[in-house]
């Protein structure tokens, strides 16, 4: 019990952090296709006889590869669902090939965190540390392409490159991640708490650590009411993150309706969810037209 | 011809019936596809097959017919992503996401309790991956019902819709109303996806809204032709597929073959990674004869997100 604890508690510092970039970059979709692809190679690894972090790993990182270049030329969303499902079905594939599989899909999707061994624990503590200090050195110019992809190009930033690094880091986030909260949930981490933290602060320093805190709390609430109720942890994770996100944007919108001027209109860029200053375009396309 | 085809596949009667429910979700898949591609909706369309997998796992809980928690949970979902109602791409897809990340827990829970109350053991992998050899009985008929309902709202929108997902400011200079289209566009999509999606399985059903449309609209810039030429190749990956799916089980000594999924999903991905590498050349080489412009205009990596 004391290992779930520590184990999620890391799992929620990185998908604070990566989450964050996730959200701002609008990565969404790769957020929930890379840890998708990587259950595939989890399945790879135990019909080859290798260990699933082994597995996850290539997997999570071949699919970043894959988005990244697909998606240089033609549309990211195309190609991140084409990956997508070329990773998907090369995992049915796998699990054709093996027998009695199925009680470890459903832990492999949806998350096993009460029963972590201490071994389990280094390596997810070593990507930990190495998807940290991966946001750390990239901290700038990742914000900057994230936010100003034209000025980023102009001080020369290249965003293709970064598009791909970040793909990188999120995989590793997502490798290490997996085992304990399960392919399809690692998602919801990454996208709630950081969306309302974003909806609640302008800054990206503050918007970071609120965004890891909220994650911090989702996560131990979720475990909590797992262990009380003995239901599983991802439907809680999944339900408090939107939660989360329903009342950053609730927040938003009631602040925005109080100071009809922004107070800081500095960091929010079009995309932040109900965003108090929306360019013409948008704002012309949101008016309500009569049917 | 021995070698290409295995012996039986033309007289067996799953073959037959994987041939035609295959080609039916492919021909809605593909039609709808061709507009969530130039929507730049892929994720919406992805998530729409988790949510009624969501309704799929409900449904076993509470015992009604599994279609009708599918076509629920996917018409829920988006109705959800429409409400929450974030216009440009990057916001939409946060609320897709959101959407997506409370459906797949609420799922969770579902199929936590279809298995300690009723131990299918089956239920995780039948409803995540389904089986185009294996549909449900009685389920032929109203997949068809669906899937015609499904086409009927695209082609009686057929002009507003094309419109509104080329430019949704142009179309609402002109008086269509915008977000109505799209509130249709979403129930067309919904309903293909769940039809899809219980008939062969989520990852297919993504792959053929996704994987036939936008390989034609690389090969056409024509909306009319790239429908017609999404349904062909969407139907032919889906029949190769099921050739080389039956084939497989040749191939293997213990005599299973691979899934279905797999090679339909193999000869889709195929298919587009040879459109984009041969659309690449010629585009590089016609920007490189002085001939920039509109073709070239949707493949600014910028212009697409």
């Amino acid at each position: 019990m004391q290992n779930a604890w520590i184990v999620a508690t890391m799992v929620a510092v990185i998908a604070g952090v990566v989450g964050f970039f996730v959200v701002l970059r609008g990565s969404a979709f790769p957020a929930h296709a890379i840890p998708n692809g990587a259950f595939a190679g989890a399945a790879g690894a135990v019909l080859v006889g290798v260990s699933s972090l082994l597995g996850l790993g290539v997997f999570a990182v071949l699919s970043a590869l894959g988005i990244g270049s697909l998606g240089r030329r033609g549309r990211h969303d195309v190609a991140t669902a084409l990956a997508l499902v070329a990773m998907l079905a090369c995992g049915a594939a796998f699990l054709s090939r093996t027998t009695e599989y199925a009680p470890e899909i459903f832990s492999l999707l949806f998350g096993e965190v009460l029963g972590v061994s201490t071994t389990e624990l280094l390596p997810v503590a070593g990507l930990g540390a190495a998807c940290l200090l991966a946001v750390a050195v990239l901290y700038r110019p990742l914000l900057l392409s994230s936010v100003m992809p034209e000025i980023a190009e102009a001080k020369g930033v290249r965003s293709d490159r970064i598009e791909i690094a970040f793909l990188i880091v999120l995989a590793l986030a997502t490798a290490m991640t997996v085992p304990v909260v399960g392919a399809l949930l690692i998602f919801s981490l990454m996208i709630g708490p950081p969306a309302a933290a974003r909806a609640l602060t302008p800054r990206p320093g503050a918007a970071i650590a609120l965004s890891v805190a909220l994650a911090l709390i989702t996560v131990w609430a979720a475990i909590a009411l797992s262990y009380q109720t003995n239901w599983p942890i991802g439907f809680f994770v999944g339900t408090i993150s939107a939660l989360a996100y329903g009342l950053g944007r609730g927040w938003n919108a009631a602040r925005t309706h109080h100071h009809q001027l922004p107070h800081s209109a500095t960091f929010t860029d079009a995309s932040s969810p109900g965003s108090p200053a929306p360019p013409l375009g948008q704002r012309r396309q949101k008016r309500r037209r009569p049917i | 011809m021995g070698w290409l085809i295995e012996p039986g596949f033309f007289a067996s009667a799953q073959v037959h019936t994987a041939l035609v429910i295959g080609a039916a979700a492919a021909l809605v898949s593909a039609v709808v596809g061709v507009f969530t591609v130039i929507r730049g909706q892929s994720f919406g369309g992805h998530a729409l097959t988790d949510a009624s997998a969501t309704g799929g796992s409900g449904s076993l809980l509470a015992g009604v017919n599994p279609l009708l928690g599918f076509v629920v949970g996917a018409v829920t979902a988006a109705g959800a992503m429409e409400a929450i109602g974030v216009r440009h791409a990057r916001g939409r897809d946060l609320a897709t996401g959101i959407v997506l990340g409370a459906s797949i827990g609420l799922a969770s829970l579902f199929l936590y309790l279809d298995t300690t109350a009723t131990a299918t053991t089956g239920a995780t992998q039948q409803i995540l991956f389904g089986s185009i050899f294996a549909p449900a009985p009685g389920t032929v008929p109203i997949v068809a019902g669906f899937g015609a309902a499904s086409l009927a709202i695209i082609l009686a929108l057929y002009r507003p819709l094309l419109l509104t997902s080329i430019s949704g400011d142009l179309a609402a200079a002109r008086g269509v109303p915008v977000r109505l289209v799209g509130l249709a566009y979403m129930l067309a999509l919904a309903l293909a996806v769940a039809l899809s999606s219980l008939a062969i399985g989520a990852i297919l059903s993504t792959a053929l809204l996704i994987g036939p449309p936008a390989t034609a609209l690389h090969a056409t810039r024509r909306a009319g032709r790239a429908l017609i030429g999404a349904a062909g190749l969407g139907i032919a990956c889906t029949w190769i597929g099921v050739l080389l799916a039956y084939d497989s089980a040749h191939w293997f000594s213990d005599g299973n073959g691979l899934p279905v999924s797999f090679f339909i999903v193999a000869v889709i991905f195929l298919a587009y990674l040879i459109s984009d590498l041969t659309t690449h050349r010629a585009t590089r080489r016609s920007t490189a004869a002085g001939r920039t412009g509109a073709l070239v205009g949707d493949r600014d990596p910028r212009a697409a997100r």
